[in-house]
């Protein structure tokens, strides 16, 4: 290579990698910046802007399979009377707009923003009377080992004791539990979604609810006093680990032992 | 072929050209010449001198591994920090000194297979067996021996004597067959226990595992209770479980048109929507509890065995091979559900006796639960004994019993 030809600054064949780099940088920190969503804003779900925007919203986006007036259709049960707390959690987790109808809605990549969210939630809460969305004392503090016992009686069953879900029939599957907000856990016992059983106020408390909240906390922020978790499955996972790993490695080891040296 | 080694006189290898056995093998006419061993591979420690220092020097350094395994899972257990009130903090202590035991003996294994195949002398050499069969003046000697011994002691002459020994040895292992009874629960009849729960006439339906009453109007469409009858929460520790075995319930609220009864008497169990189910699966037993909301189907984890509701619970798939038993409820003059008698059926798993009606025991309407029940015991099919005067030993039951599992 002729070192005296090499460009160098401006003219240099890097610079024009460079001046990509720079511009795409910029417009999208600038994108980034200016539709940042301002964090959790409390929003009035009894204002009547609020309420006109929730409507306009649901009309774009729910009302196809719902109905225009939330009354219900073939495709959608209606969901006058169903509160702020289904929509916040349906919608919150990504579970709704659904991608087809069907009796298991599972969560996806959220679509709205919180403030759209909460504007429906609004929407909704307006047509009729329903369970509301819990305050931020409802779903922190909270007795773990009590959470513990209750968890295990209600909830074990569907959602495995440790959270980790499970099957149910023809396809269906309670979901994995860890990473779900507390806010929703809480939404989702209270107004039972799809096919979990709905446990209202007097089934479980709001005190029940809270220590259960509590109880998945604890599981999701403290590792397994036993070691790895491997799938909190129990003794399907632990043996598959064992009968490929273990068995495989004494396998391994025992034909080393009886092959001759070579 | 190598010589015999043992050298003792009355034992004579035989070739397969004479004709006779050697050994118990058979050796057919037309055999072929054993063709020996492999030829001999030199191993890569023997032809290169440095290739042998190594792998000494990975024996020798493979035994102090153990011995730093063997110190670092003292350490270990000595110096790992556990904190105050983090239980989870065990497990990194716990994993170490784990690690350091394996590896300890991981690596005297290693060393030691390494030493003996790559190091150790590896000259093949061959160990005959000798001929098992012993020459015919053995065998006839032997049998000359047992007829001594069976004149000398008179063992098939004396039958009495014989009789006797006989009868004593197979007499003796019984008593600890019968003994076995006592694994079983003493002081209870199996079939009593089975065929009824707690639940009887005017119990409240509590909420698990509070005890509180559950009032009708609490029972909303789509909501699932985990119902266990009232005073289970006073029992004592090792009857407690005992009894919620077989007690424990599952209420649900159906619209009371989804609902489709094969007689008016069982729509007379249900209140209004609200059903109450026995939990138990009817297969193997498992707490079936999984509620699907929208199809009202009911799924039992263990084999899968699903009920639907809406129809008496009766099966939809799976291995059961009886509907879930409904308990009858009611509500009483205060709101709360009630039942109105105890299950109809016996609840969980078949068992032999499960279709044999059970009505006309008078003891079984008081049956309380009193270590020292003795008379069930006794009336038990599976043990008739004669009258025992003993005294009553008042004994725990002794666990589950195991059909309803």
């Amino acid at each position: 290579m002729n070192r005296q030809n090499r460009k160098t600054g401006r003219r240099s064949p890097v610079a024009s990698v460079a001046l990509l780099l720079v511009g795409l940088l910029a417009t999208g920190g600038a994108y980034a910046a200016f539709t940042a969503s301002t964090a959790s804003a409390s929003v009035d779900l009894s204002s009547p802007e609020v309420i006109n925007q929730g409507q306009k919203l649901f009309a774009a986006n729910c009302a196809t399979c719902h109905g225009q007036q939330a009354q219900g259709t073939q495709n959608g049960p209606s969901l006058i009377g169903v509160g702020a707390a289904s929509v916040d959690f349906q919608v919150g987790t990504g579970r709704m707009p659904m991608q087809a109808s069907g009796p298991q809605a599972p969560s996806k990549p959220v679509q709205f923003e919180d403030a759209q969210i909460k504007a429906l939630a609004a929407y909704v809460a307006s047509l009729a009377p329903g369970p509301a969305i819990p305050s931020e004392s409802q779903i922190s503090g909270g007795d773990v080992a009590a959470g513990g016992e209750l968890f295990r009686i209600n909830c074990a069953m569907c959602h495995n004791v440790a959270g980790a879900g499970g099957a149910l029939t023809e396809g269906k599957y309670a979901p994995v539990l860890k990473g779900v907000a507390p806010v929703h856990v809480y939404e989702a016992m209270l107004t039972g979604p799809q096919n979990m059983p709905a446990f209202n106020d007097l089934n479980l408390t709001p005190e029940d609810k809270q220590n259960i909240i509590a109880y998945l906390q604890y599981n999701e922020q403290n590792p397994s006093a036993g070691g790895l978790e491997l799938g909190s499955l129990g003794p399907v996972s632990e043996g598959l680990f064992l009968w490929i790993f273990g068995l495989g490695g004494i396998v391994a080891l025992t034909v080393w032992i009886t092959a001759k040296s070579n | 072929m190598a010589t015999n080694e043992h050298g003792s006189s009355d034992v004579v290898p035989v070739t397969p050209s004479s004709g006779a056995v050697v050994g118990t093998g058979v050796v057919p006419a037309d055999a072929f010449e054993n063709p020996g061993l492999p030829p001999h591979r030199p191993r890569v420690t023997d032809l290169d001198p440095k290739k042998k220092k190594r792998a000494a020097r990975f024996i020798v350094a493979m035994f102090w591994l153990s011995v730093l395994g063997s110190v670092s899972a003292i350490f270990a257990y000595m110096f790992y920090p556990i904190e105050d009130g983090s239980i989870s903090s065990v497990r990194l202590n716990t994993l170490f000194v784990g690690l350091s035991i394996a590896l300890s003996l991981l690596a005297i294994g290693i060393a030691a297979v390494h030493w003996g195949k790559a190091v150790m002398a590896d000259k093949e050499g061959v160990d005959e067996r000798h001929p098992v069969r012993g020459t015919a003046a053995t065998r006839s000697r032997a049998v000359e021996i047992f007829k001594e011994a069976d004149e000398e002691s008179g063992f098939s002459r004396r039958t009495l004597i014989r009789g006797g020994l006989i009868a004593s040895l197979v007499a003796f292992p019984l008593p600890a067959i019968a003994l076995f009874r006592g694994l079983a629960p003493m002081d209870v009849d199996p079939n009593t226990e089975l065929k009824h729960t707690m639940w009887k006439k005017g119990l409240r339906l509590t909420q698990d595992p509070t005890g509180t009453p559950i009032k009708a109007a609490d029972v909303t469409i789509g909501s699932a209770f985990q119902v266990i009858p009232e005073g289970l929460v006073d029992l004592p520790e090792h009857e407690k479980l005992d009894a919620k075995a077989k007690a424990a319930v599952l209420l649900v609220r159906l619209k009371p048109e989804d609902l489709h009864w094969t007689s008016k008497e069982r729509e007379s169990w249900s209140y209004d929507g609200i059903v109450a189910y026995s939990k138990i699966c009817t297969h193997v037993g498992c707490p079936v509890a999984l509620y699907e909301q929208q199809t009202h189907h009911l799924l039992c984890p263990c084999h899968q065995s699903q009920f639907d509701i809406a129809n008496e619970c009766k099966v939809i798939f799976g291995p059961a091979a009886r509907p879930l038993p409904q308990l009858p409820i009611t509500v009483d003059s205060e709101g709360y559900l009630v039942a109105t008698s105890d299950f109809t059926q016996p609840v969980g798993p078949s068992f032999w006796e499960r279709s044999t009606t059970c009505a006309s025991h008078p003891h079984h309407r008081k049956r309380v639960s009193s270590h020292l029940h003795r008379t069930t015991w006794m009336s038990a099919p599976a043990f008739q004994a004669p009258s025992r005067s003993s005294v009553a030993r008042s004994s725990p039951t002794t666990g589950r019993s195991s059909s309803v599992r």
